[in-house]
C-alpha cells in the first residue's frame, strides 16, 4: 500500500509537472523526483518481500493494510511538507522576500 | 532495518561530486551552451536519492527501527540483529542504490538522445527552408 500510494503520488506530480508551467516554476520537479526515488526504493523492498513470502505477499492482513495505507498517506504528506519547505526557502517567485521587505518597510 | 543508509551514503557522495563538477563547469564553460550541464543531471540523481532516502527513513522511524538515541538503529544493539541488518544493507540497500542510479542513467541517456535529434533537426530545417 505504501508503494502504491507513493507511486500514485509520483504519477500525479509528474502529470502536473508536464502540463503546468506555473507548477514547474514552483519546483514541482523536485517533488516528482522525491516520490519517484521513494517509489523505486520501495519497489526493491516489495520484490525482496515477495521473494520471501511468495503468494502470501498479495494477501496481507487487513490490519497491516490499514497501517500501510496510513503510512503511505503520511509519506505523501511528508513529501509535500519537504517540497513546501524547499519552495519557501528557495522562493522562486520572490513572494517570501517581498512579504518580508513589505513588513519591514511598512 | 537500515537499508536506507546505502542510498543516503550514495547521496552524500553525489552531492559532493555535483558541487565539484559545478565548480569545474564554471571555470571551463561547455562548448555547447544548449546542452544540460552534467552538474544539473547529477542534481536529478541527488533529488532521487535524498528524497527517497528521507521518505524511507521516515518509514523506519514509523516502524520503530530508528531511534533518537544511540545507537540510533534498534537492530544495532544486538549482535544477531546487527548481522541481519548488515545483510539487508548489502542486498536491499545496494539494490535500491543501483536501481535508482540505473533509472537516472536511463533518464540522462534519453535526454542526450533527444538533444542530439534536436541538433540534427535544426540543420535539416534550415536546408529545407533554403
Amino acid at each position: 500500500m505504501t508503494l502504491l500510494l507513493t507511486c500514485f503520488a509520483a504519477i500525479v506530480a509528474t502529470v502536473i509537472w508536464y502540463t503546468n508551467e506555473k507548477a514547474r516554476q514552483l519546483k514541482i520537479g523536485t517533488l516528482c523526483l522525491m516520490y519517484w526515488g521513494a517509489s523505486l526504493m520501495w519497489l526493491v523492498d516489495a520484490v525482496a518481500e515477495y521473494l520471501e513470502l511468495r503468494a502470501e505477499f498479495f494477501t496481507p492482513a487487513a490490519e497491516d493494510m490499514l497501517n500501510d495505507s496510513y503510512l503511505g498517506l503520511s509519506v505523501v504528506a511528508l513529501g509535500l511538507v519537504i517540497w513546501l519547505a524547499i519552495v519557501l526557502v528557495k522562493d522562486p517567485k520572490g513572494t517570501v522576500h517581498a512579504a518580508i521587505l513589505k513588513k519591514h518597510n511598512g | 532495518m537500515a537499508c536506507f543508509i546505502v542510498p543516503t551514503t550514495e547521496a552524500i557522495v553525489t552531492t559532493i561530486a555535483a558541487k565539484c563538477v559545478k565548480k569545474h563547469e564554471a571555470a571551463a564553460p561547455a562548448a555547447d551552451p544548449d546542452a544540460i550541464p552534467f552538474s544539473e543531471k547529477l542534481g536529478w540523481l541527488n533529488k532521487l536519492l535524498w528524497g527517497g532516502s528521507a521518505l524511507l527513513a521516515f518509514e523506519h522511524v514509523w516502524h520503530g527501527e530508528v531511534t533518537p538515541f544511540f545507537p540510533f538503529l534498534t537492530a544495532a544493539a544486538d549482535a544477531a540483529d546487527r548481522a541481519e541488518m548488515l545483510h539487508e544493507m548489502a542486498t536491499s540497500g545496494v539494490a535500491m542504490a543501483l536501481l535508482v542510479t540505473a533509472v537516472w542513467g536511463c533518464m540522462c541517456a534519453a535526454v542526450s538522445r533527444m538533444q542530439k535529434r534536436k541538433k540534427q533537426a535544426i540543420p535539416m530545417q534550415a536546408e529545407v527552408q533554403s
